[in-house]
This record gives structure tokens, C-alpha cells and sequence, in this order.
């Protein structure tokens, strides 16, 4: 009998040890997906928040900037000029482009705004930093390649092939293959004072190499520590930048040149094809425009449908159906809310395309569902003795439900609420329907010029080949997660302030 | 007054001792009351007279409360109600249409069950319904009705330091006299008491009982308990339900030591219920 009753009670904490594991093995997997998750945007998006850019010494020419007209003057012209001139060596015409190619299309902006601000500047040189384009910036954040540099140990033979461009590497020792004595792979780059080669393989005993800059044809031999080995972690047809480029980078590196900043243009610009350029402040004010326009109208419509509903409606059959139609529509998926925007508001009633207000008339109807649940749970959660006790001293049902019962609701309403902005914020498909998904390059102005959002912004971006836009997309999903984590925590804020108890 | 007509369950108190003929504040004829398609109240007829203490006693669902809840209309609040039959009170009709429900309930406060005040300060608890009913003029008017309030319903000396403190802060038997307190401070003639003490201790319920008998000097008081006990100490006057009709209704002495009806006499001596 005991015995019996022995192995029921040992059964039954088996049980549950079994459960309280299965539950925290659940809450731990949980947890590394989350991890995983907020690890990758965050490594991916933190490189974005930095800008490089590469100080140079300009002339600014009195030729081509007008003092009638600063803003017009031919900044970039001057800007590429004074880069060229930093290399003096680099002539030909596909190398200069390489060279320009460092730069961002956008590197003079900062030139110009410096001379509005003083024309003064104007025939002197002054020393300005120039963003660098998005390649450059990925290389100098270490995304597209790694790169060793290496010391040469050995003395290094160069001898060029008659009536070819090629070279011949070798080492001291005769009958040592020169790949292995002088640890050399194809891919690498050899540079010293002069001249730079790449290592294109080993041929017959010996290592062939191409001229990236072409050495003075008196340099034949180059002592231990006259040389430096670059090898890639990707080759160079792999990736987005060259090995001259990666040397010119390198060369104004060790002159202290380039500089890193926090990149306030992410803040600050707009949308643009330019990835160094391109940022998040026209996608954040029109999403704030968009759910501005949304909760000034689904907020007042949304607590007044629940109040009335819960409180004042007669329980019939109409109010049943309207309260199953109302469940069912917070069930519609979101882009069914985009095609009806799209047939009513753009076709109907014509409304302008691509307009915060639409969006946000259409994210009102889509969000609307959901305040009316949230604030009827909260509405239904008021102790009926609250309302009971206004009727008894002789209040009417309007002063109970207004007086006591909306004041206990509020908190709930407002978590409601919050919750449904934050959803608001984050919706994507909707907005696709009435043309937000457009490429605008200007920061929206008012409720009817167009504009994107945020979370367009971040599908627009990931489906941009240029690889920067990667790391834009990541912080412009960091910035999207900020939002919504500052409006769940003001959620919890203000339910733990205006709760009170009863 | 008229004659209560005679009636099967028309039970009036032949001698009430605290009572001068024909000061009936409450009477009922005929009434009927549906939950949807539950017969709750079948063919009920009572006289409740002012200033003195009823008591309705009976065992669960007997009808009792729901009876309590007609005299100011708080089932109006349950959509499937039905209520047929007359009640008056000062021989107004109050489920003639031109009543004000609003001014029905200031004339005929409740207390329920479990305390309920306000989740607001104890001052604002008493001061919401002559505020909703514009009983005071000023701020200093209104707070004298609230220490007057306090002071009727024994709470003015523990709390008149910290009137602004919630009200839910109270202990339970302090609660139940904050809404004693509110419901008195809107002047009312009739005060409903369902079940007050069942959520509180023997001591605290001694100091509603003494509360309920000081009250009945200027108030009509019905009570509903579960407590025979209590209805012996604190009414004049006991009703006995049971399923849904009045069994029996009369001076409580005489009702405790020699009921009319057997049913009584098998309830009060806890033969059932």
C-alpha cells in the first residue's frame, strides 16, 4: 500500500521536473534565436553608423566658384584635382578613374558648405576631409577583404620577360622552387619603393608576376625589408575594390590620413543610390507622419467603438455580428487594408499617391480592430462593483462608464494602444499598395507629399546589390527596433504609472 | 395609504412595534421578476415601513436580493431582466417611465456586498454623489456633508487625518463603513444593505450592526442576510423567502419564537437551508 503510494508520488515529481525542463529548454531556445538574431543585425548595422573619409589639401579656385553664386561653383572638379595630385605616378587614364572611384560622388558637399559659409576660403588651400565611397569605406571597415602585410625575410630577384608586361620572381637559392622559398601564393601583391607586382603563379620553377604599378626597370634586386608581402582573403576578381586601389588606401592610411566619424548622415539624409550617402531621415519622418495621421484617428474611433460596444450597446444580434466582424478584421491580412487603400483612397477618392496621409488612414483602418479588442479587455477587466457602486449613489451609466470605469481602463487602453502603433510602425505590405515604395530622395515636407517609411526603407535597401547597402539595411533595422522597443517600454511606463488598484 | 388587498402572499405585519400605523415607506404588489426565461420572484406583495430595520432572511437563490435589487432599480443594469407588478416608494411608482432612475438611486442607496469604494481618496469616496447631485455649493458645504457623512456612519474620528488617502487603503470593515458613508451622504430615505457583513469579521460586523441600528432613526433600512443571528439582533421587521415567493413576514421577535408558517419554523431552527 505505501509502496503503491511511493511510486505514485516519485511518478509525480518525475513529472513535473519533466516539465519544468521541457518549459526552460523551450524559454532557452527561444532566447538563442532572439541572441542569434539581434547579434547578426547589430554586427551587420554597427558599421554603418561610422563614415570614412580621407583629408585633402584643396586649392579652392577662384576660376570656378562665382561669389554671386557659392552653392553653383565646380567643388567636385577642384576636389578630384587635389586627390589626382596626391599621385603624382598615377597616369593613365583607367588608373586616375580608379583613383577618382575612392571617392563618394558626394565628397565635395563638404567643401562646398564650408565655402558658403565663408567666402573667404576663396584662392586659398584649405585642408578638407572627402567622404570616401562605399567600397573604399567597406575595405577600410575590413568587409571586403582581409589583408596581411607581411615584411619580406629574404633578398627578392625581379627580372622582367622580354617583349612581354610579365615579371620573374625569384630567390637566392638555385634549384629551391621560388614559390615555397619565398612563401608566396598567386593573388598576393609585392610592393616596395617604386613599383608594385602581383603574383600571378609559378611557371617552371619560377614565380610569375603582372605589374600593378610598373617598378623601375633598374630594380633588380630587392634586400630582406625593402619588400612587403599583401596577401588577400579574397581575390581580387572577387571583389569590389582593386589592388592599386587597396594600395593608394593603404599609402594615405600610413600617412594618418583617413579618418573615422559617427556617420550623422544616416541621420540626416535621405534616400539615395549612393550607399555612403543614402539615409534613414525621410523614411523616419514619414513614418512618423504616416503614424501620426493613423492613431489621431484610430485612437479617438477605436476607444469610443469599445466603450460604446461594451458598455452601452444592447446585446442583440447585430452587435454580436459586429463584434464576430471586428475579431475576424484584426485577422485580415495586412495587405488586403494596402488593395482596399489602394481602391478607395488613391482610385475613389483620389487621393494623392505615395502620401503619409494615406498610409496612415490606411494603417488607422488596420490597427483599428486591434484598439477596439485591447480596450474592451481592459474595459471588461473593471470590476463590475465599481460601476455598480457609481449606480448606486445615483449616477447615470454615462458618469459611471466616464468617471470610474474609463479612468481603471486607461492603463490597459493606452498598453492597447501602444502596442497597436508599434504594429503600425513596423508594417510594410500595406504601404507597398499605395505606391510608399517608391524611391524618394527628398525628406517629406507635409501629411501629402510623397514619402516611404521605415520599414519600406529597410525592404527597399535589401534588395539593393550594392554591398553597403547591407550594413545600411542592418541600421536601418536597428533604428526600427530602437523605435519599438522605446514605444513597448513607454507602454510598460505608463501602465505601472496610472495602475491603480482596487 | 391603501389597504393591502388580500392577497395569497400579501403578508402584512399585523403589530409592528416600531411602527406607526400607515408610514409604509416601500410597498410592492404583484411583482414578478424574470431572468430571461428563470421565474426569480413569483407574485410578490410587501409593505416595509419607515424608520425601522427589515430583514430579508431565506437560503441561497430564494429570490431575497434580486427583490433588494428592484427597489432601486439596480436591475436595470442586467439586460435580462424583466420586471412586472408595482413597487413604490412615497407611493411614487418607480417603474413609471417618467422616473428619473438617477434620482431613484439618491433616494434609495445601496450597499453591497463586499465593500466597493472608489480606487479614489476616502474624502472623494463621500464627496462624488452630493458633487453628481449638486448638493453642495461650495467646498466648504461639501466638506461638511462629507465629515457629516463620516461622522453617521462612525468613521469620521479614524480618518479624518487622512481623508486624502485612498480609500481603498482601509480595512474591510472600514471600507464597508466608507460606503455606508457615501451612500448616507447623498440624502437618501431608503437604504438597501445586501448581505453588508458577509466579507467581515465578528468585530467588525458588530460595528455595522450598532451602525445599522443608530441609522434607523432617520432612515427606512432593508437588509438581506444570511445571518439569523443578525437579523434577530439588528431588525424590527424579517421576511422569509423561499423560491421566489415571501413565506412569511413580520415583527422579528414574533417571527424567532412563534413563525406562522411551518417552513419558517423549519428554516430558523436549520431544519434546511
Amino acid at each position: 500500500m505505501t509502496e503503491v503510494r511511493n511510486e505514485l508520488v516519485r511518478k509525480r515529481y518525475a513529472a513535473e521536473r519533466r516539465f519544468r525542463f521541457y518549459g526552460a529548454a523551450a524559454l532557452g531556445l527561444t532566447a538563442l534565436f532572439l541572441a542569434f538574431l539581434l547579434v547578426d543585425i547589430v554586427s551587420k548595422g554597427l558599421p554603418a553608423f561610422r563614415e570614412t573619409s580621407v583629408e585633402v589639401d584643396v586649392t579652392v579656385d577662384a576660376a570656378e566658384v562665382d561669389p554671386a553664386n557659392l552653392a553653383g561653383g565646380n567643388y567636385d572638379k577642384m576636389i578630384k584635382e587635389a586627390f589626382r595630385a596626391e599621385f603624382p605616378d598615377v597616369k593613365g587614364r583607367t588608373e586616375r578613374k580608379a583613383l577618382s572611384a575612392l571617392l563618394s560622388s558626394g565628397g565635395a558637399d563638404t567643401l562646398r558648405s564650408m565655402v558658403i559659409a565663408d567666402p573667404a576660403l576663396i584662392g586659398k588651400t584649405v585642408t578638407v576631409p572627402v567622404l570616401l565611397g562605399d567600397d573604399a569605406d567597406l575595405f577600410l571597415k575590413g568587409l571586403l577583404t582581409r589583408v596581411k602585410t607581411t615584411a619580406g625575410a629574404m633578398p627578392l630577384h625581379i627580372a622582367q620577360l622580354d617583349g612581354e608586361e610579365g615579371f620573374v620572381l625569384t630567390g637566392d637559392k638555385a634549384g629551391e622552387e621560388a614559390e615555397r622559398q619565398l612563401g608566396l601564393a598567386a593573388g598576393d601583391v609585392i610592393r616596395f619603393k617604386g613599383g608594385a607586382l602581383r603574383v600571378t603563379g609559378p611557371q617552371n620553377g619560377y614565380l610569375k608576376a603582372e605589374p600593378i604599378f610598373a617598378p623601375d626597370p633598374a630594380i633588380t634586386t630587392l634586400a630582406a625589408g625593402q619588400w612587403d608581402v599583401l596577401a588577400f582573403s579574397v581575390p581580387e576578381s572577387n571583389r569590389r575594390i582593386s589592388d592599386a586601389q587597396v594600395l593608394w588606401l593603404d599609402q594615405l592610411k600610413s600617412e594618418g590620413r583617413i579618418e573615422t566619424s559617427f556617420a550623422w548622415r544616416l541621420f540626416e539624409a535621405g534616400d539615395s543610390r549612393e550607399p555612403e550617402l543614402a539615409g534613414i531621415r525621410g523614411a523616419l519622418i514619414g513614418s512618423l507622419l504616416t503614424v501620426l495621421v493613423a492613431i489621431s484617428l484610430a485612437l479617438p474611433l477605436g476607444i469610443a467603438a469599445a466603450i460604446y460596444l461594451e458598455e452601452f450597446a444592447p446585446k442583440n444580434r447585430w452587435t454580436d455580428l459586429i463584434e464576430v466582424n471586428i475579431n475576424n478584421l484584426a485577422a485580415v491580412p495586412s495587405i488586403i487594408f494596402g488593395l482596399l487603400g489602394l481602391a478607395v483612397f488613391l482610385n475613389f477618392f483620389g487621393m494623392p499617391r505615395s502620401a503619409p496621409l494615406v498610409g496612415g488612414l490606411v494603417l488607422a483602418l488596420l490597427v483599428l480592430p486591434t484598439i477596439i479588442i485591447a480596450s474592451r479587455a481592459a474595459l471588461k477587466a473593471v470590476p463590475p462593483s465599481i460601476t455598480e457602486a457609481a449606480l448606486g449613489v445615483g449616477a447615470s451609466k454615462q458618469q459611471a462608464v466616464f468617471q470610474h470605469v474609463l479612468p481603471l481602463a486607461l492603463p490597459g487602453i493606452m498598453t492597447g494602444t501602444i502596442l497597436g502603433l508599434a504594429r503600425a510602425f513596423g508594417e510594410t505590405a500595406p504601404l507597398l499598395m499605395i505606391g510608399m515604395v517608391a524611391f524618394i530622395a527628398d525628406i517629406p515636407s507635409g501629411f501629402t507629399s510623397a514619402a516611404t517609411v521605415l520599414p519600406v526603407q529597410v525592404f527597399l535597401w535589401s534588395d539593393l546589390p550594392e554591398m553597403a547597402f547591407q550594413s545600411r539595411t542592418a541600421a536601418a533595422i536597428i533604428v526600427l527596433l530602437v523605435v519599438l522597443f522605446a514605444l513597448n517600454a513607454v507602454a510598460i511606463y505608463l501602465r505601472k504609472r496610472f495602475e491603480r488598484r482596487w | 395609504m391603501n389597504a393591502p388587498v388580500h392577497h395569497q402572499t400579501l403578508v402584512t405585519p399585523e403589530k409592528p412595534k416600531a411602527l406607526a400605523a400607515g408610514q409604509f415607506k416601500v410597498t410592492a404588489r404583484d411583482v414578478d421578476v424574470f431572468y430571461g426565461d428563470k421565474h426569480a420572484i413569483r407574485k410578490l406583495s410587501i409593505d416595509i415601513p419607515d424608520r425601522a430595520v427589515s430583514a430579508f432572511i431565506g437560503p441561497s437563490g430564494c429570490g431575497k436580493s434580486t427583490f433588494l435589487r428592484c427597489i432601486n432599480r439596480m436591475n436595470d443594469t442586467i439586460p435580462t431582466c424583466r420586471v412586472t407588478g408595482d413597487i413604490k416608494v412615497d407611493k411614487n411608482d418607480i417603474y413609471d417611465p417618467k422616473i428619473d432612475v438617477v434620482q431613484l438611486r439618491a433616494k434609495v442607496g445601496m450597499v453591497f456586498q463586499k465593500p466597493n469604494p472608489f480606487p479614489k481618496s476616502i474624502y472623494e469616496n463621500v464627496a462624488y454623489g452630493p458633487r453628481i447631485h449638486g448638493l453642495a455649493a461650495s467646498k466648504t458645504e461639501l466638506d461638511e456633508i462629507v465629515e457629516k457623512s463620516l461622522r453617521k456612519a462612525g468613521l469620521w474620528e479614524e480618518v479624518k487625518d487622512r481623508l486624502q488617502h485612498p480609500g481603498t487603503g482601509l480595512s474591510g470593515g472600514q471600507q464597508q463603513r466608507l460606503c455606508i458613508a457615501r451612500a448616507i451622504a447623498v440624502n437618501p430615505e431608503v437604504i438597501l444593505m445586501d448581505e453588508p457583513c458577509s466579507a467581515l469579521d465578528p468585530i467588525a460586523t458588530a460595528r455595522i450592526e450598532e451602525l445599522i441600528d443608530e441609522l434607523r432613526q432617520n432612515y427606512c433600512i432593508v437588509i438581506v442576510t444570511h445571518s439569523m443571528q443578525q437579523a434577530a439582533r439588528v431588525s424590527q421587521l424579517t421576511a422569509f423567502f423561499h423560491l421566489g415567493t415571501l413565506v412569511e413576514y413580520g415583527d422579528t421577535d414574533e417571527m424567532f419564537t412563534a413563525p406562522q408558517e411551518k417552513r419558517t419554523q423549519d428554516y430558523i431552527t436549520g431544519r434546511f437551508g
